[in-house]
């Protein structure tokens, strides 16, 4: 607010400036937060990579920390990571930018208004919920249907997952379509084409940025979501990209880990910050990817 | 192809989409109601967990989550509006520090929240020596919604209108007066939905609270400075165990998890719709 700022009092008021002083500390924290999670992370992650090499790190096919002999690979991790956030992209893509061309598109503007927060509610559900959902109904129910799946598998995380994050997908596409101005789909019209030709060649074209930065953020959050892959998918860090056996993800190891005693500066302790930087890491590219993304529709539409 | 039919057969695609995902929410819905009604009694609200599941209950846990949803709003609320305050009120946007801290805060809104419990792990219950505590809960799970509750709160300070802002400075009103006696009460029907939606999100958090130890056995009652579970983690714990009786107690626990978050939810509609102003 700079245009007010002549018409106040000439006087200099010590109150005045402590409020500032005391609002910006408030402000500090945030950053704090961001310094203290990069040292939290990196400094164990460092020493970790002192003892083991970062090549084995990075290459190497069998994870076993906790056995004598350990080994540090982090393949099977990061394949099981890669493997659920696979089948709930899988799901969620496509579903979720359907919804959001319906909500769009379709639905009058009071259905809008009635079905896209009744929609957001499945954001709203507590990840825990969607992990028994997947162990106790979504597992049964594909063995019902003849696939031989583990009682812990990816398949039945990744799918459920996938429903989890349809929302995120619908709400972001939806907001970057809603910005394509009316002008675009009525000159669509006028050269006579169908409301299936204005949807899928000018209104999702002109908004693909955030349709994008919307996949680019389902994955991020597939990557970094825990509950789920802990509850349903297992803690067997076997490489394979069988969806029907147990594996583990990146964020079942820590929580795992986390969850159990293991003493302080161990190297068993520092596996925890060596996969949970790999993890900040891998989601942070994603995730600023995604916010350039969306500030490019705006700027172009806004 | 007519295109009569390619628009109706789209238009079809696009329904089933929007459906599978109302559909998935009905079944989960019918599915914990079904195997929990049987098992939501006083029991599961007033008797500590128990290896046998015919007495076993989740007190503890449904108290913990009370404190930390208390302890949660006493920080997160003066911290997430006097940091939207300072960005949308103070701030000098143009300088590379205040530039430096929105994105500083959009990057933190998407930090998996698992990497904030490595946060906790590492500086609340080691290095601070804090111990395995309720209280260190409460203070992740308020860093993991700060970034949700300054977002909230900005958009409800934006929308307070300038006109109020200048004459409020025109009757005399040091910019501190004007935020505080004409902005603030402005926007805090906005500042409370978002506080209690960043609420209801940190209650149904599991994650963090792993990392900081709450999977734990707890038969007492907890205190701010105790060792604790909270519902979510009583809920994995049930998982957890080999019986299928703990699998319906789990469900319980969740019936009991989503009221108390329906209960929040309905709250924040009712006061946006109650108190929202159109300027």
């Amino acid at each position: 607010m700079t245009t007010e700022l002549t018409l106040r009092a000439p006087r200099r008021r010590i109150g005045e400036d402590v409020v500032k002083a005391v609002l910006g500390l408030c402000a500090l924290i945030s950053v704090a937060t961001t310094v203290g999670i990069v040292v939290a992370l990196f400094v164990p992650a460092y020493e970790f990579f002192r003892e083991v090499s970062v090549v084995d790190f990075l290459t190497g096919k069998d994870w076993s920390p906790l056995f004598e002999p350990a080994h540090f690979g982090v393949l099977p991790l990061i394949a099981g990571t890669l493997l659920v956030t696979a089948i709930a992209s899988a799901v969620a893509m496509p579903l979720g930018l359907g919804a959001a061309i319906y909500l769009s598109e379709y639905a009058s503007p009071r259905g809008r208004g009635f079905l896209k927060p009744a929609f957001e509610t499945l954001a709203g559900i507590p990840t825990i919920v969607f992990g028994y959902f997947a162990l106790t109904f979504v597992t049964p129910l594909l063995r019902d249907l003849g696939i031989q799946v583990d009682i812990f598998n990816t398949l039945s995380a990744g799918l459920v997952m996938g429903v989890m994050l349809m929302p995120t997908v619908a709400s972001l596409s939806e907001d970057a379509m809603g910005a394509v101005p009316r002008d675009l789909r009525d000159g669509a019209y006028a050269l006579g084409s169908t409301k299936v030709q204005v949807a899928t060649r000018v209104v999702v074209p002109a908004a693909v940025s955030g349709i994008v930065a919307s996949f680019v953020l389902a994955i991020s959050r597939a990557v970094g979501e825990t509950m789920i892959v802990l509850v349903a998918m297992g803690q067997q860090p076997t490489l394979t990209f069988d969806p029907r056996q147990a594996a583990e993800a990146m964020t079942a190891f820590i929580a795992a880990t986390g969850a159990g005693d293991v003493p302080t500066g161990s190297i068993e302790y520092k596996t925890i910050f060596a996969v949970g930087a790999t993890l900040f890491v891998l989601t942070l590219v994603m995730n600023v990817f995604a916010i350039r993304l969306v500030r490019r529709y705006r700027e172009v539409y806004e | 192809m007519s295109r009569g039919l390619t628009g109706r057969l789209f238009k079809g695609v696009l329904i089933v989409s929007l459906s599978i995902g109302f559909l998935t929410l009905a079944v989960l819905l019918v599915t914990v109601l079904r195997d929990g009604l049987p098992y939501l009694d006083l029991t599961l609200l007033t008797s500590p967990p128990s290896s046998d599941p015919s007495i076993a209950g989740a007190r503890p846990a449904i108290i913990a989550t009370l404190y930390i949803g208390v302890l949660l709003l006493l920080f997160v609320v003066p911290i997430g509006v006097f940091t939207a305050i300072y960005l949308e009120e103070y701030a000098d946007r143009s300088r590379w520090y205040n530039k430096l801290l929105e994105i500083n805060i959009q990057n933190l809104a998407a930090v998996p929240s698992i990497v904030y419990g490595i946060l906790g792990l590492a500086f609340l219950v080691r290095g601070l020596g804090l111990g395995r505590v309720l209280l260190a809960g409460a203070m992740i799970l308020t860093l993991l919604v700060l970034p949700t509750v300054i977002i909230a709160a900005r958009e409800a300070i934006r929308s307070v209108p300038d006109s109020i802002r200048q004459g409020g400075y025109a009757l005399g009103a040091t910019q501190w007066q004007v935020v505080a006696r004409q902005v603030l009460p402005a926007a805090i029907p906005g500042i409370a939905t978002g506080s209690i939606l960043a609420l209801s999100r940190a209650i149904g958090e599991t994650a963090p609270l792993i990392m900081i130890g709450a999977v734990t056995y707890i038969s007492f009652d907890p205190t701010i400075l105790g060792p604790f579970t909270a519902l979510p983690i009583q809920i994995y714990s049930f998982l957890r165990l080999p019986q299928a009786e703990f699998k319906l107690l789990a469900a319980a626990s969740i019936i009991v998890l989503l009221a108390i978050l329906l209960t929040l939810n309905a709250f924040a509609i009712l006061i946006r719709n109650r108190y929202r102003r159109t300027w």
